[in-house]
C-alpha cells in the first residue's frame, strides 16, 4: 500500500493508491456517458453535417420514456433499454423527415439553430407534463448490490454501465469502419451523388443514421435513469460538456469520439479527488489547451 | 449563411442609404417618445438587449461566425460594472467603462481560441468557454453566487447628474444605444467591414487576396464582445442588478433568438427582435409554463419558414436594405 | 394532469347588502417560478394555495374583496424585479407572496422596501432576508437556511450522529448551509471530520461519496439542493452508504424531492420541514382541496412552501381587515401583522418577530422504508418536534438593523 501525492505546488494532496484505483474506475463509468453521447453526435455529424443540439433533450427523453413505459405497461428496466431507444429513435426520424431534411442545402449553422429550438420545445413539454423536480426510477433488482474489489465497493450496476457502453461503442465502431454497410455510409459522406448513382438510397440512409444517433442518446438516457435524477433539465448542461468533448476529440473519427469520451471521464474523475472545485471546468480547460496545441482536435483532420 | 439582403446591392446604393436614414429617423423619434407611453424601465431594458443583439449580429451577420456564448461578455461586463459601482464607488460612466473593458479582454482571450476552428466547431467552442466562465462566476466570491450583485447604485453621471431619476437614466441609455448602433453601422460600411463580408462570402479567396483573415476575425470578435459588454454594463446600472442569469447559457440562446427573429445580417433586425422577444417574455409571464416551448417554436419557425426574420422580410418585400 | 395557472385574475366580488360594513379591497400577486427549476416546490401549486386562502377568508369575511394575479419570474432576478416594479407601480398590487430562489427574493424585497409595499417570502431559503438584509416591508414565513441547519443538525447530534462529513454545493448557498450546520454540530458536541465541495449540477457523485465513505463519519450532511441532492442520495443508495451504517442528513429536501427519489432510494434520510401534508387531519383535508384546485401534476403533494403561501395570505388579510382596508402603506401593514398573533390551520399559533421572521415549530422527519409506506405520499415518520422558540435563529444573532441593540 502506498500513497499517491500531488506535487506541493499543486496542493500536495495525497490519496492511497487503492482509493486511486477506485476513482479511476469511477471515472471510466462517468466517461461511458460522454462516450455514448459524443459517439452519437459524431455519427450524426459524419452523415448529416449537423450538430445535433437536441442530443441532450433526446438523452433526457430516453430516461423519461423508460419511466413512462414502467408506469403505463409495468415493463421494467430491461425491456425499456430496448423499447425506449426505439421510440425516441422514431421520434428522431420524424424530426429529420419533417424539419432537418430541408436544411441540408443551407449553412450548417441553421441545423444547429433548429435543433436548439427543438431541444427547448421537448424540454418545455416534458416539464409541463411531469414537473421539474424529477421522477423516481430505481435500480433493476438483478443489478442491485455490488462487489467488494478490495480497494473499493463496485456496485453491480456501475460495472454493467461500463460493460454495456463499451460493447455498444465498439459495436458501432465496428459496423461503421469494418462492414459493407459502414463502407456505404462512409462513401455517402464523401460523395453522396456518386453513391446514389450506385443505386443506394442515400436520403433513407441519412434518415436512419439520424435515428440511430438519437437512439444512442436515448440508450444513454435509460442507462442513466436509475443513477441520475430523471428531470427535464438532465440533458441540457450535459450536452455542453459533450460538445467540449467532441471539440477535443474532433468529430472526424468514431474511435476518437469513443476514446476521448472515456478518457475525459477518467480525467474528470481524478479532478474530483484532487481539485473538486474545478471538476466541472476541467474539460473546458482541456479543450482550450487542445485548441492551442492541436487546433483540429486530438483525432481530427484539418478541414 | 443564406444571404438575405444582398439583392440589388450594387444597383441602388442611394436608395438603400435613403431608406436606412428614414428608418433611423423613425427609430430615434420612436425612442424619444417611448418613455412617455411605455414603462420606462422596460424600454431601457429593451435598448440594452437590442444593443446586445446588434453586437451579436455583427459577428453572425457580417462575418458569418455564430457565437453561442455571448452571455459570457454580456454577463461578465455586467458583473464588473455592478461591482465597481457598488464596492469601489465608481461613477456610472466609469463603471460602464470597466465592464466594457472586461468584456473586451474576455473577448480577446476567448476569440483567439475560438477562431482556430470554423463553422459549428466555432459555435461549440464559444458555448463551452461561456459555460466555463459561468461556473467561475458561480463560484467566485465577488459575484454573490446565486444572489448576484444587488442594489447597485445608479449614482451620479460625471458626479453631477442624479441617475435615480428614470428619465435621466433613460437619456443615458439612449445615448449609449445610439452610439453603439452608429458605431456598428460605421464598422459595417468601412473598408474593414468590406473585408469582413468578403471573409463571410469566401474565406479562402480572402486569404488568397492576401488578407490575414484570422486577424480580421479576431478584431471583429473583440469588437462584438466589447459592444455586448457595453450592453451588459449599462443593463447592470439600469436594473441595479447583475446576476447569474446574465452569464448563463440560456442568455446566449436568447440573443441568438432575438437576432434570428429580427433578421440576421440586417442592421435594424436585432433591435426589432429584441423588442419582440422581451415583450413576449413580459406578456407570457402569467402563462410561464409555456415560455420555453414558445421560444423553441419560434426558433424552429424562423429557421424553417422565415429565415430572413421580420426586418429581412420587410426589406425583401420593399426591395430595400434595412 | 393539467396544471392551470390563473391567466387573468380571480376577482370575486361578494357585494353583501350590508352598507355599514367597511369595504376592504386588496390585490395580491403570487410571484413564483412557474416554468423552471423550482416550479414543483412553488409554482402553480402556490397559486392554488393562494386561491384556497382567499376562499377560506372570504367565507368568514364576505365583504372583503381580493384580487389575485400570478407571475413567473423564471428564476431571473431581473425579471422578478421588473414584474415586482410593474405590479406595484402600474397594476396596483398591494402584496407579493412566495418567490422561491433567494436571489430573486432579495431583489423583490428591495423593491418592496423602495415602494413601501409588502412582500411575504415563502419560497426562498436565505436567512439573510431576516438578517443583515432585512427590512420593514418584508415578512419571511415558511423556513430558512438557519432553521434547516439547526433542526437537522441538532437533532442528529443528539440522537448519536456526532461525527459529520459534508457534501457541499460549491456556491454561496451551499457554503452558508454548511457553515450554519457546522456551527450547530460543534455547539452540540459533535465533530466535523471533513468536507468536500462539489460544483453545481454535478451528475456523478460516486467519487465524492467514496471520499465520504472513507472518512468513517456517522452522518453525511448534504449541503446542496434540488437535482444535486437527488443525485447524491441516488448514488449513496447505490454505494450502500446507509447500509454501511452511515446516515444521510438532507439539509434542504422537499416532499417533491422525496417523491422524485422514491422511498426505496430515499429511506432513512433525515430532514427538517415545517409542514407535512400527512401530519394530521387538517393537513390532509387541506391537501385534498389543494389537489382539487389543480395544485400539482401527477398526484404530487404540497410542500411547506405552498402551506406558507396559504398561511401568509390568511394573516395578511387579517391585518388588512384590522386596518379597515388601508393597506397602501406597506410598513404599517407589516407592523400590524407583527402586532396580531398569527393563528392558522396549517402552522398553528405563532408570531412574527421584529426582524420579519415568522416563528413556528419545525419537525425533524425520517423517510420511511417502502414497506412502511401504506399509500402514495406516505413519506415520513416524525422523529422530533422543534418548538417555535428554538426552531429559528435567535433575534439578536441575525444582525438585522430593525432589531435595536
Amino acid at each position: 500500500m502506498f500513497e499517491l501525492c500531488l506535487p506541493a505546488i499543486l496542493g500536495g494532496k495525497c490519496i492511497p493508491s487503492a482509493a486511486l484505483f477506485g476513482q479511476l474506475l469511477i471515472g471510466l463509468i462517468n466517461g461511458s456517458f460522454y462516450a455514448l453521447l459524443s459517439l452519437g453526435l459524431a455519427v450524426i455529424f459524419g452523415m448529416l453535417n449537423i450538430i445535433n443540439f437536441t442530443h441532450g433533450a433526446q438523452y433526457m427523453l430516453g430516461a423519461f420514456t423508460a419511466y413512462i413505459i414502467l408506469q403505463k405497461t409495468g415493463l421494467g428496466y430491461w425491456p425499456a433499454l430496448i423499447i425506449a431507444p426505439l421510440i425516441v429513435g422514431v421520434l428522431g426520424i420524424i424530426i429529420e423527415r419533417t424539419m432537418l431534411q430541408w436544411l441540408y442545402k443551407l449553412d450548417h449553422l441553421y441545423g444547429l439553430l433548429l435543433t436548439f429550438g427543438v431541444a427547448l420545445i421537448i424540454e418545455g413539454i416534458v416539464r409541463n407534463e411531469y414537473g421539474s423536480a424529477g421522477l423516481p426510477y430505481t435500480l433493476p433488482d438483478s443489478l442491485r448490490g455490488g462487489q467488494n474489489l478490495g480497494f473499493m465497493f463496485l456496485p453491480n450496476y456501475r460495472a454493467w454501465v461500463v460493460g454495456a457502453s463499451l460493447v455498444v461503442c465498439f459495436g458501432t465502431w465496428f459496423v461503421i469502419e469494418r462492414t459493407r454497410l459502414g463502407a456505404y455510409l462512409r462513401a455517402a459522406t464523401e460523395n453522396p451523388t456518386l453513391v446514389r448513382a450506385f443505386g443506394i438510397n442515400v436520403p433513407r440512409m441519412i434518415t436512419l443514421t439520424y435515428g440511430f444517433g438519437v437512439a444512442l442518446a436515448a440508450f444513454a438516457g435509460v442507462m442513466a435513469a436509475p443513477i441520475y435524477n430523471v428531470s427535464p433539465q438532465m440533458g441540457a448542461e450535459l450536452i455542453i460538456v459533450v460538445f467540449a468533448v467532441v471539440v477535443i476529440g474532433g468529430m472526424g473519427s468514431i474511435l476518437g469520439a469513443i476514446l476521448t469520451g472515456f478518457g475525459l471521464g477518467v480525467i474528470e474523475g481524478l479532478t474530483k479527488v484532487f481539485f473538486p472545485e474545478a471538476s466541472n471546468t476541467v474539460i473546458f480547460v482541456i479543450m482550450a489547451i487542445v485548441l492551442l496545441v492541436r487546433p483540429a482536435g486530438l483525432f481530427g483532420r484539418r478541414a | 449563411m443564406e444571404r438575405v439582403t444582398e439583392t440589388g446591392a450594387q444597383t441602388m446604393p442611394e436608395r438603400h442609404e435613403r431608406s436606412q436614414w428614414i428608418a433611423f429617423a423613425v427609430m430615434v423619434a420612436a425612442l424619444l417618445a417611448a418613455p412617455f407611453f411605455v414603462y420606462p424601465l422596460f424600454v431601457m431594458q429593451a435598448l440594452c438587449f437590442a444593443l446586445f443583439a446588434l453586437a451579436f449580429n455583427l459577428l453572425i451577420g457580417y462575418v458569418g461566425l455564430l457565437s453561442f456564448g455571448h452571455a459570457l461578455y454580456f454577463g461578465w461586463a455586467s458583473y464588473l460594472s455592478a461591482y465597481s459601482a457598488k464596492a469601489w464607488g465608481f461613477t456610472p460612466e466609469l463603471a460602464i467603462l470597466t465592464g466594457t473593458l472586461t468584456a473586451a479582454i474576455c473577448g480577446l482571450v476567448a476569440g483567439s481560441l475560438a477562431i482556430r476552428r470554423q463553422g459549428i466547431y466555432f459555435a461549440m467552442i464559444t458555448l463551452a468557454l461561456a459555460q466555463m466562465m459561468f461556473f467561475v462566476a458561480l463560484q467566485a466570491k465577488f459575484t454573490g453566487g446565486e444572489d448576484g450583485i444587488q442594489a447597485v447604485p445608479r449614482g451620479y453621471l460625471f458626479g453631477v447628474i442624479d441617475l435615480r431619476n428614470d428619465m435621466a437614466m433613460y437619456a443615458v441609455v439612449l445615448v449609449v444605444f445610439l452610439f453603439g448602433f452608429l458605431f456598428i453601422h460605421r464598422i459595417i460600411h468601412s473598408p474593414f467591414g468590406e473585408v469582413l463580408k468578403a471573409i463571410r462570402e469566401n474565406e479562402p479567396r480572402a486569404i488568397s487576396l492576401g488578407y490575414k483573415t484570422d486577424r480580421y476575425k479576431l478584431i471583429a470578435f473583440v469588437l462584438s464582445a466589447t459592444l455586448a459588454g457595453l450592453a451588459g454594463s449599462t443593463k447592470a446600472i439600469v436594473l441595479q442588478i447583475a446576476s447569474l442569469t446574465d452569464v448563463n447559457w440560456p442568455m446566449s440562446g436568447e440573443v441568438v433568438l432575438m437576432s434570428l427573429v429580427g433578421g440576421l445580417g440586417t442592421i435594424f433586425g436585432p433591435i426589432v427582435g429584441a423588442i419582440v422577444i422581451l415583450t413576449m417574455q413580459y406578456k407570457l409571464a402569467p402563462v410561464g409554463e409555456w415560455v420555453l416551448v414558445i421560444q423553441g417554436v419560434i426558433f424552429v419557425a424562423c429557421v424553417l419558414l422565415f429565415r430572413r426574420g421580420i426586418v429581412g422580410e420587410i426589406a425583401h418585400k420593399l426591395k430595400i436594405r434595412l | 394532469m393539467k396544471r392551470r395557472t390563473t391567466l387573468a385574475a380571480l376577482a370575486v366580488v361578494l357585494a353583501c347588502g350590508t352598507a355599514s360594513a367597511q369595504q376592504v379591497s386588496v390585490k395580491i400577486g403570487v410571484l413564483s417560478d412557474m416554468s423552471s427549476l423550482y416550479a414543483d416546490i412553488g409554482g402553480p401549486g402556490s397559486t392554488a394555495a393562494a386561491k384556497i386562502a382567499i376562499a377560506d377568508f372570504q367565507k368568514a369575511n364576505p365583504n372583503v374583496k381580493v384580487e389575485l394575479v400570478s407571475g413567473d419570474h423564471q428564476n431571473k432576478p431581473d425579471i422578478g424585479t421588473n414584474i415586482a416594479n410593474q405590479w406595484f407601480d402600474v397594476d396596483k398590487v398591494d402584496m407579493i407572496i412566495d418567490v422561491p430562489n433567494s436571489g430573486v427574493a432579495l431583489a423583490v424585497s428591495q423593491v418592496a422596501a423602495n415602494k413601501n409595499k409588502l412582500f411575504i417570502v415563502s419560497g426562498a431559503a436565505s436567512s439573510d432576508l431576516t438578517g443583515a438584509k432585512c427590512n420593514a416591508n418584508t415578512v419571511h414565513w415558511t423556513y430558512d437556511t438557519w432553521m434547516l441547519a439547526n433542526g437537522t443538525g441538532k437533532a442528529m447530534v443528539k440522537t448519536g450522529g456526532d461525527t459529520w462529513f459534508f457534501l457541499t454545493a460549491d456556491y454561496a448557498f451551499g457554503h452558508a448551509l454548511e457553515r450554519d450546520t457546522m456551527a450547530v454540530v460543534e455547539k452540540n458536541g459533535g465533530k466535523v471530520l471533513g468536507k468536500v465541495r462539489h460544483p453545481l449540477n454535478t451528475n456523478d457523485f460516486s467519487s465524492f461519496l467514496l471520499q465520504a465513505q472513507s472518512s468513517k463519519a456517522k452522518v453525511l450532511g448534504l449541503a446542496n439542493a434540488g437535482g444535486d441532492t437527488i443525485n447524491s442520495i441516488k448514488a449513496a443508495s447505490e454505494f450502500g452508504i446507509v447500509k454501511g451504517g452511515q446516515s444521510l442528513a438532507g439539509l434542504l429536501v422537499f416532499t417533491s424531492d422525496v417523491n422524485a427519489l422514491g422511498l426505496a432510494t430515499a429511506q432513512g434520510l433525515a430532514l427538517t420541514e415545517t409542514f407535512y401534508w400527512d401530519a394530521n387531519d387538517t393537513n390532509r383535508a387541506w391537501t385534498k382541496r389543494w389537489h382539487s384546485e389543480g395544485g400539482a401534476a401527477n398526484g404530487k403533494f404540497p410542500t411547506m412552501i405552498h402551506a406558507g403561501v396559504y398561511a401568509g395570505i390568511l394573516h395578511y388579510l387579517k391585518a388588512a381587515v384590522a386596518l379597515n382596508g388601508n393597506v397602501s402603506d406597506g410598513k404599517v401593514v407589516v407592523a400590524k401583522m407583527k402586532e396580531i398573533p398569527t393563528d392558522d390551520p396549517l402552522f398553528g399559533k405563532g408570531t412574527i418577530r421584529a426582524d420579519g421572521r415568522k416563528v413556528h415549530p419545525a419537525y425533524l422527519f425520517e423517510v420511511k422504508k417502502p414497506e412502511e409506506s401504506k399509500y402514495p405520499g406516505d413519506f415520513y415518520k416524525l422523529r422530533a418536534t422543534i418548538p417555535a422558540d428554538e426552531a429559528f435563529r435567535p433575534l439578536k444573532e441575525g444582525g438585522c438593523p430593525l432589531v435595536s441593540g
